[in-house]
């Protein structure tokens, strides 16, 4: 019998996937036909969703993407009822297709089963080899071999701080205290990072392993898991997952029949980026403001409750499973020196292929820009990758050869952060990146520091000037003299980082800052304050539509005449713009 | 100072009409304030004044320190909402695929800005940082239903598509 996959992560509902899944029903059951459809979460081909996967009886399989209810009906007569596979459609199979090398470089781990299994189904994951490694650790290891096989692995985690998982265990491990916690951090909160819902979503039961093994590490027999509200699936996925391994003694008292205990439960977050923050994640555990307190005490000394506690994030408690059951030296014969085993990056921007990517580390950039991400949307240049989130920085396309690690990232200024990927082109502007990001940490400052609090506000103020066209001379030296104050006047990584954006700008595009500020241009044409709208003659047909489209009738122009664009009425919005067919409004 | 270890929800303070709280789930769970807010605010859609009078009650927490959790998380809201909340992602991978113009639409159509709600109680606007749906940018969200790869011209339609769904019902 065949087997037929429909992807519903977030990804894929947002995408229509709900409607793809019902009109295949519809169709089995018109149809009669005898088949096993089932659900499963994203394989990462976001840009390709809504995702079907027909799996035949000698187990090929094909994948089709963007498809469409009428598609799937289609499919459903043309490939699983007379076994011919609708050729175009496909984006993933045994014919080589245009998507081919969005998987060729990737290296599968943490997203080893993510739109592969059934994430509602324990039973799939443990046919997948899943649950495997919790067993083999409490019959095998003792708590110190476990933590010597993450330390060696050289984990790092993955959350964005790049410490080495298996020595932050082993802190707490060595922390004195019967009562100890472990935290998973799901608080996803960079924009632009995708990966934890992604996984939590399509592989759950990996991330409970992974938790399992490492509270057996550092003797904690309660954990928690604090997730974003923003992720309503990922929570309710985390609570059936719960509930089902409880059921099945995989979690709770004596856990596979060993004399270990672990409960684990979710608490949901209330929307505050901060929260990311190892400190002020678990003062809002405790129902408190999320603000974070000076270290030390580290968590691993004083945490949760003032007990010992151990936080990392989901993609770091993902890789755990695997690490136990391939060996630490399997992960390590992946990566750089100092960066072992893979990187998940969530492409997103201006790229031609948005998604997930697995990767190992060392890749480059342009790697994962043209090779992975199929390189940018409509033909246009690379201009940069901002990488990190609020925390990260702009890397400039002619350092696309730069190998990803956290060392190399670091040196240019950015960080790897969570591993959002966001792809800028020639018509994005640097300064007004840099105002977008500063406006972000500035609303989630917590308040706490005065640098923080005061100083990303002046910051912001200057670029908001600079790109209203009423940029100083001297604002540069003055941007760079708060960043410095804030980098080394604040508490946690939100402010201590909240500068990275607009210093590497600085760093990497100083002349559109200079631009904007002397010749109050803005190269990218993108800051409405400072471009002006005209239109050419020579391309003008006189057809009317940007006239009916100006809100305000700053266009004026006879049917089949020349336009004219009134600078006086015009308010910049660029509607005139977006509605010529024929290139003839031009922005200067 | 805020002692929320030491919450116990004592169950004889069931008194309040109509929230419909299951106060036992929340017995002698530690750091119970947040999931009570939570809670109250799933059961009115914000957080009403007597219903902080009433946690405040059952926690042994000082109004003036809930109060302070409350306005901390952006999350929760003081005032009445409306029917259909739109969430509107200006997270870096919508930004930079013009999410500004996705907001400026919304914006004109209904004629409110951000974390405003209609005269006739039917949209209130929120600006999210990130959705996580970053490849499908732009997106919104209209209560629990995310949109994907919008454009001013598809954000208009599907508020038609609300206003009719109301104006049927």
């Amino acid at each position: 019998m065949k087997t037929i996959k429909v992807g519903l992560g977030s990804c894929g509902v947002s995408a229509g996937g709900e409607k793809t899944y019902e009109a295949i029903k519809n169709e089995i059951e018109r149809q009669n036909i005898q088949v096993i459809l089932k659900e499963t979460g994203c394989n990462g081909m976001c840009y390709r969703e809504p995702l079907m996967e027909v799996i035949d009886e000698q187990n090929n399989s094909v994948v089709y993407g963007e498809v469409t209810p009428e598609k799937a009906k289609r499919i459903m007569t043309d490939h699983v009822l007379n076994d011919k596979p609708v050729e175009e459609w496909i984006v993933q199979g045994n014919i080589p297709t245009q998507d081919k090398s969005f998987f060729e470089k990737q290296h599968r781990i943490v997203l080893r089963n993510c739109g592969i299994i059934d994430p509602t189904s324990i039973e799939e994951y443990i046919a997948a080899g899943g649950y495997q490694a919790i067993q083999k650790v409490l019959k095998e290891y003792t708590p110190e071999d476990v933590i010597d096989i993450i330390t060696k692995s050289g984990l790092r985690g993955r959350g964005g701080g790049g410490f080495l998982t298996g020595v932050k265990w082993k802190f707490c491990r060595q922390a004195e205290g019967n009562q100890k916690y472990i935290i998973c951090n799901a608080d996803e909160g960079d924009p632009g990072a995708f990966m934890d819902r992604s996984t939590l979503e399509s592989d759950p039961h990996s991330v409970l392993e992974g938790m399992m093994i490492c509270a057996y590490a550092i003797g904690a027999q309660e954990g928690y898991i604090y997730c974003r509200a923003e992720y309503p699936k990922a929570v309710q996925r985390l609570k059936d997952s719960i509930r089902i391994a409880l059921s099945k003694g995989f979690l709770g008292k004596n856990m596979f029949g060993s004399d270990f205990n672990l409960s684990i439960k979710i608490k949901e977050g209330a929307g505050a980026f901060v929260c990311g923050e190892e400190t002020a994640l678990i003062a809002s555990i405790e129902g408190k403001r999320g603000m974070p307190r000076f270290r030390p005490p580290f968590p691993a000394n004083k945490g949760l409750w003032g007990k010992p506690t151990n936080i990392n994030n989901v993609e770091t408690f993902a890789n755990v499973a695997w690490i136990i059951m391939n060996g630490p030296e399997a992960f390590a014969s992946m990566g750089t020196e100092n960066s072992k085993g893979t990187k998940v990056f969530a492409l997103a921007g201006k790229i031609a292929r948005g998604g997930l990517a697995e990767v190992p580390m060392g890749i480059t950039i342009n790697e994962i820009v043209y090779d992975i991400g199929g390189g940018i949307k409509d033909n246009k240049k690379f201009k940069a990758v901002q990488m990190g989130g609020p925390s990260g920085g702009c890397i400039p396309a002619t350092m696309g050869d730069l190998q990803i690690d956290y060392q190399q990232i670091n040196k240019t200024g950015a960080i790897m952060g969570s591993g959002g990927l966001v792809v800028m082109d020639e018509t994005t502007c640097m300064v007004e990146m840099a105002k977008f990001f500063l406006t972000f940490t500035q609303e989630e400052s917590c308040g706490k520091c005065t640098f923080c609090r005061i100083g990303t506000k002046r910051m912001l103020e200057i670029l908001e000037r600079i790109t209203d066209g009423n940029g100083r001379e001297g604002d540069i030296e003055l941007l760079r003299e708060l960043a410095d104050k804030i980098r080394n006047n604040t508490i946690c990584g939100l402010g201590q980082t909240a500068p990275n954006p607009v210093l590497t700008t600085l760093k990497y595009f100083p002349e559109e800052y200079e631009a904007h500020i002397r010749d109050k241009k803005c190269p990218a044409h993108s800051c409405s304050a400072l471009i002006t709208y005209s239109i050419n003659a020579d391309n003008c047909k006189g057809c009317t539509l940007c006239a009916k489209a100006c809100p305000t009738g700053a266009i004026t122009g006879e049917k089949k005449k020349v336009h004219e664009i009134n600078p006086e009425t015009c308010i910049k919005c660029g509607k005139c713009f977006e509605v010529c067919k024929f290139g003839a409004v031009i922005k200067n | 100072m805020l002692q929320t270890e030491h919450i116990k929800v004592d169950q004889s303070k069931q008194g309040f009409s109509g929230f419909k709280i299951e106060l036992w789930k929340y017995q002698g769970e530690m750091g119970a304030l947040i999931p009570l807010l939570q809670s109250a605010q799933e059961t009115y859609g914000y957080i009403p004044e007597s219903a902080i009078e009433y946690i405040s009650e059952i926690v042994d927490i000082p109004s003036a320190d809930i109060y302070g959790v409350i306005t901390f998380y952006s999350q929760f809201r003081l005032k009445p909402m409306g029917k259909n909340i739109i969430k509107v992602c200006d997270g870096t991978a919508c930004h930079v695929n013009a999410s500004t113009a996705i907001i400026k639409t919304i914006e004109s159509e209904l004629q409110i800005s951000n974390n405003e709600t209609t005269e006739d109680g039917l949209f209130t606007l929120n600006k999210v940082a990130c959705l996580g749906c970053c490849s499908l940018s732009p997106v919104i969200m209209i209560n629990d239903e995310t949109y994907g790869r919008l454009t001013p011209k598809k954000v208009q339609q599907l508020l038609n598509e609300y206003r009719e769904n109301a104006e049927k019902d």
